[in-house]
């Protein structure tokens, strides 16, 4: 067991490793100046060479991706003087548009995503999987073809329009005020606000989500059913309650820890379409800020490497759970 | 599906009445239980209908004598439509776009030629690059096999929606320098090309572990024993094994490249105006929804109606294709 996870860390840590690498290749390529873009509106060469020097963008790439590296660990320092910016490790760079270390800017967004996903997670396990049960043990009724229905209908609305019409919804019951709308609030000092602030982009997500965990867990435990050892329970007399926890569940609920890891994993990272209907202003609010209002390079870099260091690690969390439950991933 | 049916049928073949048990190819047989599920085929006819009105668009509109150009301003008060649910009349069966004042009929059957467009040419070159790698992967195997396969698992590990948000607007620039194409072709472009790329590796690792249990079965054994040469294996035992898989993972695939062509122009980092696409409308319907809900409406009904039909389709066809496979 050691081993295995001793080799998927470092495998873990290889991708990140080469994953940094071809992010700041493809960006370091992409012909925007992130030096012009830091000096606003009064830019002259001058100025522009000065800061292209102070963000270290004047030496070969690989050694601007290697000085990213060391950053990360050891906090990178710009400029001299007076004029001197000093981020703390980990540092993933300086925003100009924010005047604020990348860290920091992330740091102030990821609360926002951290809550929403969380809480999105929550709720659509929580529906997927208790409604996908219901289904297959009410296979062929109307149960069941509500199910059907409720998963086509979850698949199939394009989740930015699912959210505008809760939004709207929202809105015309006044449960949401736009104005104070993604302000953050906390959650000991005013927990009504808190979710307010965040429950319709939960239900917004979870209802997305849900469909897919309804549908798994539904043809999972149908499939779990109609294996022998089920028979074998059932003829030995174990009641149908537990036939269906400590026998089929097990089994079918299993699979279901990879779909999970990776969707929860994948939206730590930030859920752009829902942070942008519902204006949080979380990671991915952020980045699509960042592109379209002046393609801020360092943020936009920093937050698509964290979403991809997120998906990696639940990736590896995830090889871990199925290794301890299932004895032949490790063993092989 | 009982012992005697198996029996009767033999028995059947053995008086001499094969003449009676008409042969069926597995695409015969595929395309009759298609015909046989009615959610399928009605779906089939929504989903004809979206793509022949888009491909029809120039003279639909011209029917209606209205295009995706002019500016109806006679019909806008203080850029609102005159009239009720967004101006709707004989003449602009949708109502008028709020603010520039361009009919939305027009502007949507433009719009989903684009969103047809993109979603049809991605979907077909990742399958094709599927297939291609895919069986090159598993045939050929060795180095170019694990090559392949790093390069796969590494693309997955990669945020979709991050990386096209992220490299939307330096790519367009790169293939507008590039001359390959222009402003909104150029996005274009990009959108299928990221869309692309990060697709291909999901159906790519389903050809090659098809591929790779295919290569060991008797018919292809057999053939190889008979010293069919490498080409004829791939072209005339593993491909037409795998069209299904294609056919599959083709339509299934659309609906959501729909969606994300739509997500993406909503975002911003999509098609841009003076182009129309669902997204761009429902982009901009979203800021004047309080005062003309069927401007968001319309469309909305229109992505959802067209995605939904898409599934089933999917869905059906997955069914006819492959009816072991679990839902």
């Amino acid at each position: 067991m050691l081993k295995y996870i001793s080799k998927r860390v470092f495998y873990a840590f290889v991708m990140l490793f080469v994953l940094s690498m071809v992010v700041y290749l493809i960006f370091g390529l992409v012909p925007i100046d992130p030096a012009k873009l830091s000096c606003g509106t009064h830019c002259n060469p001058v100025v522009v060479e000065a800061n292209r020097h102070r963000l270290g963008l004047d030496i070969p790439l690989w050694h601007q991706w290697w000085n990213f590296i060391m950053g990360l660990f050891q906090g990178r320092t710009y400029g001299e003087g007076a004029a001197m910016i000093h981020c703390p490790a980990p540092a993933f760079g300086y925003s100009f548009p924010n005047n604020a270390c990348v860290t920091e800017v992330m740091a102030g967004a990821f609360p926002f995503t951290f809550t929403l996903a969380v809480g999105a997670f929550i709720l659509w396990m929580t529906i997927g999987i208790s409604f996908g049960i219901l289904a297959a043990r009410k296979k062929g009724t109307y149960i069941d073809r509500l199910s059907t229905a409720f998963v086509l209908i979850g698949s199939s609305l394009p989740i930015f329009i699912l959210g505008l019409l809760i939004y709207i919804t929202a809105f015309l019951l006044h449960l949401i005020d736009p104005i104070t709308q993604g302000t953050w609030v906390s959650p000991l000092s005013d927990p009504i606000g808190f979710f307010r602030n965040f429950i319709f982009a939960w239900i917004t997500l979870a209802l997305a989500y849900a469909a897919i965990y309804t549908r798994l867990t539904r043809s999972n435990v149908i499939e779990t059913s109609t294996e022998d050892y089920i028979r074998t329970a059932r003829a030995k007399g174990v009641a149908e309650r537990d036939v269906l926890y400590r026998h089929n569940l097990r089994t079918a609920l299993a699979p279901l820890i990879t779909n999970a890891g990776l969707d929860f994993g994948g939206l730590l990272g930030g859920a752009i379409i829902t942070e942008r209907v519902f204006q949080l202003p979380g990671l991915g609010y952020m980045s699509i800020k960042a592109v379209l209002r002046d393609y801020d390079l360092p943020l936009i870099m920093g937050t698509t490497l964290l979403a991809a260091a997120f998906f990696i690690f639940f990736n590896l969390i995830v090889d871990i759970a199925y290794a301890y439950l299932d004895p032949r991933v490790r063993l092989n | 599906m009982s012992a005697t049916t198996n029996l009767s049928s033999l028995s059947s073949q053995g008086n001499g009445a094969t003449v009676e048990l008409a042969q069926r190819s597995p695409r015969q047989i595929a395309w009759i239980r298609l015909k046989r599920n009615k959610v399928a085929m009605v779906s089939a006819g929504v989903a004809l209908f979206f793509v022949a009105i888009a491909f029809l668009a120039p003279v639909i509109t011209g029917l209606f004598h209205v295009d995706n150009t002019t500016l109806y301003l006679d019909r806008l008060k203080d850029g609102q439509p005159i009239g009720v649910a967004g101006g709707i009349s004989w003449a602009h069966p949708f109502g008028i776009e709020p603010g520039a004042g361009r009919d939305l009929m027009a502007l949507l059957l433009y719009g989903s030629r684009i969103s047809f467009s993109i979603a049809i040419i991605t979907a077909i070159t990742y399958v094709g690059i599927g297939l291609v790698l895919g069986i090159s992967a598993a045939y050929i195997g060795g180095a170019l096999d694990s090559v392949i396969g790093r390069i796969a698992d590494f693309l997955l590990s990669f945020p979709t929606t991050f990386m096209f948000v992220a490299l939307s607007v330096p790519l367009t620039m790169r293939v507008e320098a590039l001359g390959i194409a222009k402003d909104n072709g150029a996005r274009i472009v990009v959108m299928v090309l990221i869309l692309t790329v990060f697709s291909w590796p999901g159906f790519f690792r389903v050809v090659r572990s098809q591929v790779l249990s295919l290569r060991e079965r008797e018919f292809v054994l057999a053939a190889s024993a008979l010293g069919a040469s490498r080409s004829r294996i791939i072209f005339k035992e593993l491909l037409p094994n795998l069209w299904p898989l294609a056919i599959i993972y083709l339509s299934i695939s659309l609906p959501g490249y729909l969606a994300a062509e739509a997500v993406f122009s909503f975002l911003g980092v999509g098609v841009q105006a003076p182009s129309s696409t669902w997204g761009l409308v429902l982009n901009d319907a979203s800021s004047f929804w309080q005062r003309d809900p069927a401007y968001l409406a319309i469309p909305a009904g229109m992505v959802i109606v067209v995605v939904l039909s898409l599934n089933l389709l999917g869905d059906g066809l997955r069914d006819a294709l492959d009816p072991k496979s679990d839902r």
